[in-house]
């Protein structure tokens, strides 16, 4: 305790709130407001109405949900995969080799996801693979921007790990494929869905890469809201807002209690 | 079979989609449209205001986020850790949330608050009766996208910050307490210096992630306010000049990195 004074406390408490709420707060209520607004002039939205949901969840809305949802699946599953197997190869190498290893798959947080979108359109778009306008060129820049996030969660767990366990399996002769099977990627469950959960709620805010390669008929949510906004439907937007954060925190929800599951087994 | 073989699947796959297409824009930005190879779209551009202002607006608009972020990060840090109150642990795993959310939502909602159209000036017009526009215009100038990013990013400061703290041990404090330091000094000579690790590490990776921040300003709708980033948008998508687009990627590449490489060193020292 900082403060002991009851005046004191009250008035940091006072000013954390005139800080935190209309920061923080104010956004997030306000976006749920303007999505049910069918009027808004004044200070507060008014004739509230139901129609932006409406709008919101059928038609192409919708298909940019189910695009949305499908990317994210596709995406963290790539990114699990390649993240998984690459930090548990790292773990074996000697400290430079983890370095570089380590330094490789943390480079796609500092480049630009812009550039990211522009190097896959770059490289993609001639011979010898054309994905130029296919929805498998997105999920592949999802999955590139979201592996480091995999790579960087699971390599943590596994420094974490106990070695006596798979030296213990290794002893009573199973061979290391059995070892890694039944005893590292158990053990190494929980920390697989915190990332799998990481990865997806990226994926579907993911706006700057999807812009630079969507193709017509594979619209991601973000890139459905930001048209709605930029022709001036913006209580749409909001209403598309919603359904994205409800959608992303439903799976984040469901994923953390697979991971309690996880880890009482 | 020796240990590196099995790394080499997913650093190929790897390779084939981000390296090989990252070395492909170096190529293609030293490949002008007429042919050859030359550093003539590098002397375009740099000659270009277009680009020096963005270049600028980029860098002034990290600086200044991130120290709002870390100033504001800082000081609700704080409170949530040595000033406790009934809520704190529900504050906490609200910004964890909120770090789950994309940027862009917060510049959509920042238009419902201070839009033209929007509350703070409904409120302004409805208290005064003037018929006119409010007074709050800034949400399309860089200020705008100052005041998104602060939002955004500050979490990015708290939750390294919220760590630290709960290991300082608070006999520290009471022992300072007890011999007649305010909790300004409190503040100042043993927080702190504690703190200081994770400033460091927060602060440099939200400097990186502002200097590549896209939603943002996109969401912004300013024309008025361009950053490397919508460049390359604009280059690529509006204006179909790959070679300039890939100029503009390649320099926002050697800051993000550059500075990426500095926060991988700093958050090493910090243990973080």
């Amino acid at each position: 305790m900082l403060v002991h004074s009851r005046k004191g406390r009250w008035a940091l408490w006072a000013v954390f709130a005139v800080l935190f709420l209309p920061v923080f707060a104010l956004p997030l209520a306000v976006i749920v407001m303007a999505s049910f607004a069918g009027h808004w002039s004044g200070a507060f939205p008014s004739a509230f109405t139901g129609e932006h949901y409406e709008a919101a969840t059928r038609g192409e809305s919708l298909d940019a949900l189910t695009t949305s949802l499908l990317t994210a699946l596709g995406a963290s599953l790539i990114a699990l995969a390649a993240g998984t197997w690459a930090a548990l190869a790292a773990s074996r190498l000697g400290k430079g080799g983890r370095r570089v290893v380590d330094a490789l798959f943390m480079l796609p947080v500092a480049v630009p996801s812009v550039v990211v979108g522009l190097a896959l359109l770059v490289a993609f778009s001639k011979p010898p693979v054309i994905l130029n306008g296919t929805s498998t060129l997105v999920v592949l820049a999802h999955a590139v921007l979201v592996t480091a996030f995999a790579y960087q969660s699971v390599s943590a767990a596994v420094r974490r790990l106990d070695p006596a366990y798979e030296q213990a399996a290794a002893s009573l002769g199973a061979r290391p494929a059995y070892v890694l099977w039944r005893v590292k990627l158990p053990l190494l469950l929980p920390s697989l869905t915190a990332a799998a959960g990481l990865c997806f709620a990226l994926s579907m805010g993911e706006l700057s890469a999807t812009v630079m390669l969507y193709p017509p008929d594979w619209t991601p949510l973000p890139v459905r809201i930001y048209a709605a906004t930029d022709r001036g439907a913006a209580f749409t937007g909001a209403a598309l807002a919603v359904v994205l954060m409800a959608a992303t925190l439903l799976v984040l929800f469901a994923v953390s209690r697979v991971r309690t599951r996880a880890s009482y087994r | 079979m020796p240990a590196f073989v099995w790394a080499l699947p997913p650093l190929a796959l790897l390779g084939l989609v981000f390296l090989y297409p990252l070395a492909l824009v170096v190529q293609q930005s030293v490949r002008p449209d007429s042919g050859g190879t030359s550093l003539q779209p590098y002397a375009d551009v740099f000659g270009s205001a277009a680009f020096r202002d963005a270049l600028g607006t980029t860098v002034w608009l990290a600086v200044g986020a991130t120290v709002g972020c870390l100033v504001l990060g800082f000081t609700l840090a704080l409170v949530i850790a040595f000033v406790p109150f009934p809520g704190g642990k529900a504050v906490a795993r609200f910004i964890d949330v909120f770090l789950s959310f994309p940027s862009f939502l917060v510049t959509l909602a920042l238009l419902f608050v201070y839009g033209t159209k929007g509350m703070a000036n409904g409120l302004w017009t409805d208290a005064t009766g003037s018929t006119g526009d409010g007074p709050f215009q800034f949400l399309t100038t860089p200020w705008g996208v100052l005041l998104a990013e602060i939002t955004y990013f500050t979490p990015f400061v708290m939750r390294p910050l919220l760590a630290a703290f709960s290991q300082l041990d608070t006999a520290q404090l009471e022992v300072a307490s007890s011999l007649g330091a305010r909790p300004a000094r409190i503040v100042r000579r043993v927080i702190l210096p504690e703190a200081l690790p994770a400033l460091a590490a927060g602060g440099s990776l939200v400097l990186v992630m502002c200097l590549n921040e896209f939603g943002i300003v996109l969401f912004t709708g300013a024309k008025g306010v361009t950053t490397l980033p919508t460049l390359v948008y604009g280059k690529a998508m509006l204006e179909s000049d790959y070679p300039a687009a890939c100029v503009v990627a390649v320099v926002n590449i050697a800051i993000s990195v550059g500075l990426y490489g500095l926060y991988r060193v700093v958050s090493r020292r910090a243990g973080a």
